[in-house]
């Protein structure tokens, strides 16, 4: 198997992702209806794992089930729940069933979730974990055993275009593409001028950049993402013009919409997390469709 | 020092609820420093217990609970307030309560919670510096130990939730990674977050610790 978005991305194609939320529990019909009606639309789905520390189903399990539906999964696995077996051994599983692409995470810590007095594990960082994959990527594991039938993922990590200081974020986006991070899938962008200094900045990487999009639903919501979730922070200005409209909801499409044409320039592809709004995404993305 | 604080009344006086004569043990050391087994807390407690209708046959409070042959020697001294008791209440780290618990038959009750290994700000107030993990990273990260003060011990750098230095986990704490980065700035060698950092080897902290030096 090879990745698609890999070989769409080293041709220079624009792709677009999006993020599905896993269901929590074992009934995958809406996860799979969303994701059917993205498939036509993106390139790859993201498969996010155990989001925000709030336990859901497995990501590889389905991420598998993205893959029995001929859609393309990137499975997220995260270093906050599995030690480096578990990691290693759920690669090894998501190879084997077919997951092509893999993006790398350190995970949202444990107190912001819904099983806040469970043991963080973290046994691993997100770049030891990038190390592991090309070990595996080169038949070892990481106690430099030879493994027998070799994973070809495509490997991305995460990035954060406007956090500060930038110098010491970018030490470690150095690290991520010396330890085989092909793309960067980023936090969600809300100043496009930030996003083309990223892009320039990493440009000596060689690594592909898609930008991430978020859809604000309500001001309520962004103020919300703003206060509780991880390296997310919504400008003031965004907040009072969805506060200021009638219909928030269209508003909020309309500015995903705008980052999207203003973002495109500056990147090879674009991430969008609707937040449960799956169903807008082909309204986001009408100005900037994927090169096909 | 080991950072300890004491259970609820109401959760000791649970776990005492069968005893009615007991015996208390403080620690003069750290349990003393943190306020929670020193002597004036010895003394609180012995108020409360017989408030609460229990007898106190008496108390000690020992020179380093956890020096396991002075517990016992200590305890000797005492012997007829021990046996007299139908339980021991330790005030004292988990390290102390084992010292005593350790050399008698007795039913012990743990009163304390141990914490960490912390520094003293000033009086009353302690930090978690250092997490004994067993292999020092201190030299290479500007001596600001991230295995302990990055709430995800992360070794290459801040996670993405690092939001102007801060951390994801607590707004008012300053990152770990941002600490570092500011520290080795101020002494020229930031190029030291160029270099990989390989996974830890935690079979250094297995446990039960165990060491014995060997002449």
């Amino acid at each position: 198997m090879t990745s698609r978005l890999q070989e769409k991305l080293d041709a220079g194609r624009f792709v677009l992702t999006a993020e599905v939320c896993p269901p929590k529990g074992s009934d995958c019909t809406e996860f799979l209806e969303k994701s059917r009606q993205l498939a036509g639309v993106v390139d790859a789905i993201n498969v996010t794992d155990n989001q925000g520390a709030t336990m859901r189903i497995s990501p590889l399990a389905a991420a598998a089930l993205l893959v029995r539906e001929g859609i393309e999964p990137i499975f997220q696995i995260t270093c906050r729940d599995r030690n480096r077996l578990a990691l290693q051994s759920d690669l090894l599983g998501a190879a084997a069933l077919g997951i092509d692409n893999v993006l790398a995470l350190t995970g949202d810590h444990i107190s912001f979730g819904d099983h806040r007095s469970g043991k963080p594990v973290f046994d691993l960082d997100s770049v030891q974990l990038l190390q592991a994959i090309k070990g595996l990527r080169g038949g070892k594991d990481l106690a430099g055993k030879t493994i027998n039938g070799v994973p070809a993922f495509y490997v991305g990590a995460a990035a954060a275009p406007e956090a500060e200081p930038f110098p010491l974020v970018f030490y470690k986006l150095e690290k991520k593409a010396a330890a085989g991070a092909r793309f960067f899938q980023t936090q969600a962008v809300f100043d496009p001028e930030r996003l083309r200094l990223f892009s320039e900045a990493v440009r000596p990487l060689q690594v592909k950049v898609i930008a991430g999009i978020l859809l604000l639903k309500s001001a309520g919501m962004a103020r919300f993402v703003t206060n509780n979730i991880p390296g997310l922070k919504v400008p003031l200005t965004l907040i009072e013009e969805l506060e200021a409209a009638a219909d928030p909801l269209t508003v909020g499409v309309a500015i995903a919409r705008r980052l999207a044409v203003a973002c495109k320039p500056y990147c090879d592809g674009l991430h969008i997390m609707a937040m449960g709004r799956e169903d807008l995404i082909p309204e986001i993305l009408k100005a900037v469709r994927s090169d096909k | 020092m080991i950072v300890s604080k004491q259970k609820t009344l109401e959760e000791i006086l649970g776990a005492l609820e069968e005893s009615s004569s007991i015996f208390i043990i403080g620690c003069a050391k750290c349990a003393t420093v943190c306020k929670a087994g020193g002597e004036e807390e010895v003394w609180q407690m012995q108020e409360a217990l017989t408030a609460a209708g229990k007898v106190v046959t008496g108390s000690v409070i020992i020179d380093e609970a956890c020096h396991m042959l002075r517990s016992g020697r200590e305890l000797r001294a005492k012997k007829e307030m021990v046996e007299e008791a139908d339980a021991l209440l330790v005030l004292a780290c988990g390290a102390g309560v084992q010292s005593i618990s350790g050399g008698t038959p007795k039913k012990t009750v743990a009163g304390l919670n141990s914490l960490f290994l912390g520094n003293i700000r000033r009086f009353g107030q302690f930090e978690q510096k250092c997490s004994l993990c067993g292999d020092c990273v201190l030299t290479e990260t500007g001596c600001i130990c991230p295995v302990t003060v990055c709430p995800k011990g992360l070794l290459n750098g801040p996670c993405g939730g690092m939001d102007n230095g801060h951390c994801e986990t607590d707004g008012q704490a300053e990152c770990a990674w941002y600490q570092i980065y500011e520290r080795l700035k101020a002494q020229g060698t930031v190029a030291k977050l160029k270099k990989t950092v390989p996974e830890k080897d935690f079979s250094k902290m297995l446990k039960p610790g165990n060491l014995k030096i060997e002449k």
